[in-house]
């Protein structure tokens, strides 16, 4: 039996080794500030626009469409307040989805007391948006539309070619986290008709602390951070330099290894899933069945209660994730898996399992073997019978 | 027992081996608390017992609970605390007792004791209701405060169950 298994590739990942190595010399003696005249300076510099090239090849971008923050909940706040700021005067409204991540939903929120109309479009019970519905949603005073790559709860990816064609003729902006996929599957901004995307470097095996923003060239936004006017003065902030280099090599390592890394770990999830739905009595798959990130598998399993199915999964050893109330502080369940339709009862009974670079065939055999006995017992101590 | 844990030491070992489990049969009096769409529900079973100097004891006490690690650690250490107690004494339960037993418990999850506590007090209504007894006025209060709770409760996520069945609908 593995001692530690780590299924929760969605929440973070480890920094792979290779990219430490690149990061170590910024952490020591490359620690010029990017402003500098100097030759300190100039190396660091260096350092940033080369990785500014490796972060937009892996979108099919050009370097100059990059900003560096700090976390892909500032990309997505930027993206979203930036735009919104800029066009106030002549158009207000905003549309999104109902499954996005806090930094959007709360953002948008946000939004809507500043004098801003933000419109929340439905998904079906896959978590799929509709590109019809967007049609209908939009009007003349719309600005941006964002709607998530794929989602980092249920892993279904949304048509955001189709909804990307649909801006593109309206001639609106349309923003698309990419938090979850960026690294994982292809991403091409041009044939996507991407104005403005998120990016995060921790859910790639980079550093925390880094993201990044994509935004077309032409694409006007006002920034929220005002100071030296770092990176083309829409992100003031001395530069994380050595965040950025190991940002920049988790790309380059993602780019090269992509296709086989998805194609195994697609292999590992079927089998995942296959397995779960089999051997667990009223089990059921959230999200879409195909349409979904290689790396994601989420669960309900009837008259067993999430958290409690973590911290089970957590004394052998194994760890996961739920969308129970009970595992917030809002004591609220996953905004997500109400949108999808589930009941309170059914989305308090979540797990989700993500898998990543490091996750082998014999680690979900592990689970395979024991979690339908955490299930079992758990119902045992239920007062609701299946 | 793991060194980084979210819950102190007592309520894992509650969870990993909880204590009292199931159900009695033909029990005196039972206690059902929460709602299986907040995520917790608690199932209290208690048999009475009779002893010459104390009069009526809980001689026996399980439970059933549905929800998170902390929800079936303060029911299995309840039915801990009060098997044995004269019903007297069980009138007087106080919740800080669980969570001083268990070693603490995070802010978020306090509500759990107060649930368990509420079992504990909704069996004993329900023993002394069905022998027909006078309910104590501090056991009569607790009653109609768990009642309103409930209101409320179902009231919150009406919102949300009436989304879904719409959604059901378009199905």
């Amino acid at each position: 039996m593995p001692k530690k298994i780590y299924l929760d590739y969605a929440a973070t990942t480890p920094i792979d080794p290779r990219v430490i190595r690149k990061m170590t010399p910024f952490l020591k003696e490359k620690f010029g500030n990017t402003m500098s005249l100097h030759s300190f300076g100039q190396e660091a510099k260096q350092a940033l626009e080369e990785s500014r090239q490796a972060v937009a090849d892996l979108i099919k971008a050009k370097a100059n469409e990059i900003i560096f923050t700090s976390s892909a909940t500032e990309s997505n706040n930027l993206a979203l307040k930036g735009v919104a700021f800029l066009k106030k005067e002549k158009r207000n409204h905003i549309i999104i989805s109902s499954i996005e991540h806090p930094s959007i939903m709360e953002s948008a929120k946000w939004l809507e007391t500043q004098g801003f109309e933000v419109t929340r479009l439905k998904v079906d019970k896959y978590g799929l948006v509709n590109p019809e519905d967007l049609k209908k949603a939009i009007k003349k005073e719309t600005i941006l539309v964002s709607v998530m790559h794929a989602n980092n709860e249920i892993g279904t990816i949304e048509p955001i070619e189709e909804i990307g064609k649909i801006c593109k003729e309206k001639g609106i902006y349309f923003h698309t986290d990419a938090a979850q996929t960026f690294g994982k599957i292809p991403i091409d901004v041009n044939k996507m008709n991407i104005d403005l995307m998120t990016m995060s470097s921790h859910k790639m095996y980079g550093p925390k602390g880094v993201g990044a923003l994509y935004i077309r060239d032409g694409v006007k936004i006002t920034p929220l951070l005002h100071g030296g006017g770092h990176e083309l003065g829409l992100r003031s902030s001395t530069v994380n330099v050595a965040g950025i280099v190991g940002f920049a090599q988790a790309c380059k390592i993602c780019k090269k290894e992509m296709k086989k890394t998805t194609k195994r770990l697609r292999k590992l999830r079927d089998k995942l899933i296959k397995g779960i739905l089999s051997k667990i009595p009223h089990s059921y798959l959230n999200g879409h069945p195909k349409k979904r990130l290689p790396n994601n598998a989420n669960f309900s399993f009837e008259f067993v209660e999430g958290e409690s199915i973590v911290m089970q999964l957590d004394l052998l050893g194994i760890a996961a994730s739920t969308g129970s109330a009970c595992a917030t502080a809002k004591l609220e369940p996953s905004h997500v898996l109400l949108a999808i339709g589930l009941k309170p009862q059914k989305a308090h009974s979540s797990l989700r399992l993500s898998l990543g670079r490091w996750t082998k065939e014999k680690e979900i055999d592990y689970v395979l073997k024991v979690l339908p006995g955490v299930v079992k017992k758990l119902r045992k101590i239920s007062p609701f019978k299946v | 027992m793991k060194k980084f844990s979210l819950y102190p030491k007592k309520v894992m070992e509650h969870f990993k081996y909880p204590h009292n489990m199931g159900r009695i049969e033909n029990a005196d009096g039972i206690g059902k608390v929460g709602n299986i769409l907040c995520g917790d529900v608690m199932w209290l079973y208690i048999k009475i017992g009779k002893e010459k100097k104390r009069g009526e004891i809980i001689k026996d006490v399980k439970f059933e609970t549905y929800g998170c690690t902390a929800a079936i650690a303060t029911s299995s250490v309840i039915t801990d605390l009060v098997k044995g107690r004269s019903l007297e004494e069980a009138l007087e339960f106080d919740r800080e007792e669980i969570v001083k037993e268990l070693g603490g418990l995070p802010p978020v999850k306090i509500h759990c004791s107060v649930l368990a506590a509420d079992a504990l007090y909704e069996a004993i209504y329900d023993y002394l209701t069905k022998q027909k007894r006078k309910i104590p006025e501090k056991l009569l209060k607790a009653h109609q405060r768990i009642e309103k709770e409930k209101k409320e409760i179902e009231k919150r996520y009406k919102e949300w169950t009436k989304i879904e069945e719409e959604m059901y609908k378009k199905f």
